[in-house]
């Protein structure tokens, strides 16, 4: 055993019923050091981590800390062996201020009675302050999703953890703060702390970690060095093939169209965005860039009508719309998908036949508004098999899916409705790689069938590789349009971060 | 936990779903009616007057009329909402209709209006809840107050004797069809219908979708403040119907009629299969919830259980009832 292992675990197996989670996973982490957790959804790294938390509990195998064995049987018991997690959902006190919530495990575990509020703000002032420049009185409520993520981090860090678990904490930061909390984890390995990254982004893996071991259908395949592997040999290793392309082919320049399917003109929201004008073209998957809080999904969901008082011109093939609600919208044929797919997106307790008939459910009725159970079960297999859903029966839950089926079912939901613009907001936010790059053929699919396609992400590889034209907004404005031939970060970060230049006017 | 189970059953996709004989055995409906049926098996024993006809016919009178408010119960519970008026709307129902008819009107013009403002009601409070933005919970609770108030002022406190209500109307109280009582049918017409609505409707699926997850359903296009509007309204307008079928039965209107039905009712429809957090829930679970409290009471009372044993007996089944959906909910995820 070599002797600057602090966590071992070996021979690990869960099921969940019938459902082989983790499958003899064995697994090390060194003192100190920042070790990838690679894998896609489904793959076994939650429930790996869960164990590790002690918020599962293995059927077999063992968990060694310091060549000891030890039995973690609760998040508690897992607290006091040193062990931090920072998961990747966020589960804050909206009505507190940041610094009692960075406090909140502290508090709970101090024997003193009463709150002491000065020492509490001092010491908050002192660890947020490495983080962030927000006043840690505000309000949790009042802050964005990626500020909020920096407060789970300081309370991640408030327990005295010697291992600390970081799932996707880069999912919801800019890429300024992503460089802070990378900034911060190299900080806690010079110290001797050990962290195990959760992450898709290869990129991430390749620049901050030290070794990286990936998962794939409850096994650990491979653990490396990240000076001996490379970011296609993690990849191949996370899907088991060869991928030959990641993203599907782009419009050659000769099928592009001048035929516009939709345009907007002089949009504006109050406070949230001004005179936003662009047009989507045949055939074209258009892509909105711009860091998160720019404005991208408000415009996006004032065009269709879901939020603000918009004000301003949509003309979709050549007719000028008059949308009062988003039905409306929908009935005129523009649908949006959402980016939050739990909170929004899909309804996790129902049959996903009823998740995809949703949109419309009169077409599978008869005229009297009677649902005809086999017409909806009907379309649910039809769109699902043009998706390439992975299910057992239509009458399941969606709460049974994986991610990325969840998201096709969403889609199969916005196609049921025959769109002419189906706008999507992150769509493959939290979904595996397999199933990105499916989802992502789909699109250029639907896109060569002539509905327009107008795609939102944070993850800018994924636009330059998806997309045919990127326009970029900086707070609520429009700062220019980006051409396939000069797609690159920098073109696009430029003017996403607010330098307009006059030659992106193209 | 939820990201685990989805994270998990990637590897399951070719699981085949359950057959139709599992997904028989999984639904509430089953279990209910098997605890059901155990209870009368037990019961036949334990006393000899349990399995006769006046005796059945009793447990069914002691909720058919509670049933049509567990009916719309159950539907606003599944759009996600609650109302703890009940009791007291089905109370203001009688003496609306009561008042009226001493008035001088006919009786059923009387019952038609005390519906329509019963249904006001359930307006009002759909207007607080989707408008103002109130939770269902303190609204109704609010009305419950204010509901019975009004009944008391109504009547100064003391039942209304209507001894001239004609007999053509209190045989919709009093009356059978056969051997079946005309409160029975009306009852069993009433859930029918609205079971078939509520499965088979587009109309009632937007509850569930409403229900089930607000946001999501406003993302397809479904208005979901007016379905909400519209369940606590229908919620409301049973209240009234049942308050008029219990004047003619009693020949009499009762201000302090109803107290703590709410919780009968609620009851029932979470036994029944209905989620607090909406989205869940059938008329027909619900029904049988509201049964099973009723074997249940008539057993108690039968075996010479003491009536404040009775609502503790109660209380805990809901408890249980609540806890073993909790476990096997969880575990079908």
């Amino acid at each position: 055993m070599t002797p600057d292992v602090l966590l071992r675990v070996h021979g690990l197996s869960k099921s969940f019923g019938p459902v082989q989670a983790l499958r003899d996973a064995s697994f090390d982490l060194r003192r100190g050091e920042i070790h990838a957790v690679a894998g896609e959804n489904g793959a076994g790294k939650s429930t790996l981590m869960n164990i590790i938390d002690g918020i599962l509990q293995p059927d077999a195998g063992t968990i060694e800390i310091d060549g000891k064995p030890v039995r973690i049987t609760s998040p508690t018991v897992a607290q006091k062996l040193g062990i931090g997690f920072l998961h990747q959902e966020i589960a804050l006190c909206p009505d507190v201020s940041i610094a009692e919530n960075i406090f909140m495990a502290t508090t709970s575990a101090s024997r003193r009675f009463l709150m002491n509020y000065r020492e509490l703000k001092e010491k908050a002032r002192r660890m947020f302050g490495r983080l962030s420049t927000i006043d840690p009185e505000t309000l949790v409520r009042d802050l964005s999703i990626s500020q909020q993520q920096l407060v789970e981090i300081a309370k991640a860090l408030t327990l005295d953890c010697r291992i600390l678990i970081l799932d996707e904490p880069t999912a919801s930061l800019t890429e300024a703060e992503a460089q802070v909390l990378f900034g911060i984890m190299h900080r806690l390995s010079a110290r001797g702390i050990s962290q195990i990254y959760i992450s898709h982004r290869m990129a991430e893996i390749f620049e901050h970690c030290d070794r990286v071991s990936v998962f794939r259908d409850g096994r650990s395949i491979m653990t490396r060095s990240i000076a001996e592997t490379s970011p296609s040999e993690v990849v191949n290793a996370m899907v088991g093939r060869v991928l030959d392309r990641l993203y599907p082919e782009k419009l050659a320049p000769e099928e592009r169209s001048d035929q516009v399917i939709l345009s907007v003109r002089n949009l504006s929201e109050r406070r949230r965005f001004r005179n936003i004008s662009f047009d989507l073209r045949k055939g074209e998957i258009l892509g909105i860039a711009g860091l998160i809080g720019a404005g991208r999904s408000e415009i996006v969901k004032g065009i269709c009508r879901l939020e603000g008082e918009v004000t301003g011109e949509v003309v979709l093939d050549g007719r000028p719309l008059s949308l009062c609600s988003y039905r409306d919208s929908v009935r005129a044929g523009l649908v949006y998908l959402s980016e939050d797919r739990k909170g929004d997106g899909v309804f996790l307790d129902l049959p996903i036949a009823a998740n995809v008939s949703a949109l419309r459910v009169e077409q599978v009725a008869t005229r009297l508004g009677l649902i005809d159970p086999r017409r909806e079960a009907g379309q649910a297999r039809a769109l699902g098999a043009r998706l390439n859903l992975k299910c057992g029966s239509v009458a399941d839950s969606a709460s049974s899916l994986s991610g990325g089926n969840q998201q096709k079912v969403a889609l199969a939901k916005l196609l049921s409705v025959t769109p002419r613009v189906i706008f999507l907001d992150e769509p493959t936010r939290g979904v595996d790689v397999g199933a990105k790059s499916e989802i992502h053929r789909i699109l250029r699919q639907l896109a060569r069938d002539g509905v327009g396609i107008v795609v939102i992400s944070s993850e800018l590889p994924e636009l330059i590789g998806l997309c045919d034209r990127l326009i970029v907004v900086h707070e609520g404005e429009l700062m220019g349009e980006v051409p396939a031939e000069r797609m690159t970060e920098q073109t696009v970060m430029h003017l996403a971060s607010g330098l307009r230049s006059q030659e992106e006017f193209a | 936990m939820t990201s685990d189970a989805t994270e998990t059953d990637r590897i399951a996709a070719p699981v085949p779903g359950p057959a139709p004989l599992r997904r028989l055995v999984q639904m509430r409906e089953t279990g209910l009616i098997l605890i059901i049926l155990a209870l009368f098996v037990a019961m036949t024993f334990a006393s000899p007057y349990f399995l006769t006809w006046v005796n059945i016919r009793a447990m069914v009178m002691a909720f058919a009329v509670e049933g049509i408010v567990v009916v719309g119960m159950t539907v606003l519970l599944i759009s996600g909402g609650i109302d703890l008026s009940v009791g007291s709307v089905t109370a203001l129902a009688m003496v609306i209709a009561g008042l009226l008819f001493l008035a001088g009107i006919d009786p059923w013009v009387a019952s038609a209006i005390s519906i329509v403002a019963c249904a006001g009601i359930g307006m009002v409070m759909g207007i607080f809840v989707t408008r103002v933005g109130l939770h269902h919970f303190i609204v109704s609770l609010a009305v419950m107050v204010i509901a019975r108030g009004l009944c008391l002022l109504g009547t100064g406190g003391r039942p209304l004797g209507l001894y001239t209500l004609p007999e053509e109307f209190k045989f919709i109280g009093q009356g059978a069809i056969g051997p079946i009582p005309v409160v029975i049918v009306i009852f069993l017409v009433v859930v029918l219908v609205f079971d078939f609505l509520l499965r088979r409707t587009t109309m009632f699926r937007k509850v569930v979708y409403t229900g089930s997850n607000e946001r999501a359903a406003a993302y397809s296009g479904i208005r979901t403040r007016r379905v909400i509007f519209a369940t606590t309204t229908l919620c409301s307008a049973l209240c009234g119907v049942a308050g008029i079928i219990f004047m003619a039965r009693f020949g009499s209107a009762q201000p302090t009629f109803g107290v703590g039905m709410e919780l009968n009712v609620i009851a029932a429809a979470v036994i029944g299969g209905a989620s607090l957090s909406g989205g869940q829930g059938t008329i027909f679970g619900a029904i049988l919830g509201a049964a099973l409290l009723s074997v249940i009471s008539s057993s108690l009372a039968l075996l010479d259980v003491s009536v404040y044993w009775q609502d503790i007996i109660r209380g805990s089944i809901l408890l249980a009832a609540v806890t073993i959906d909790l476990y096997l909910t969880r575990k079908r995820r």
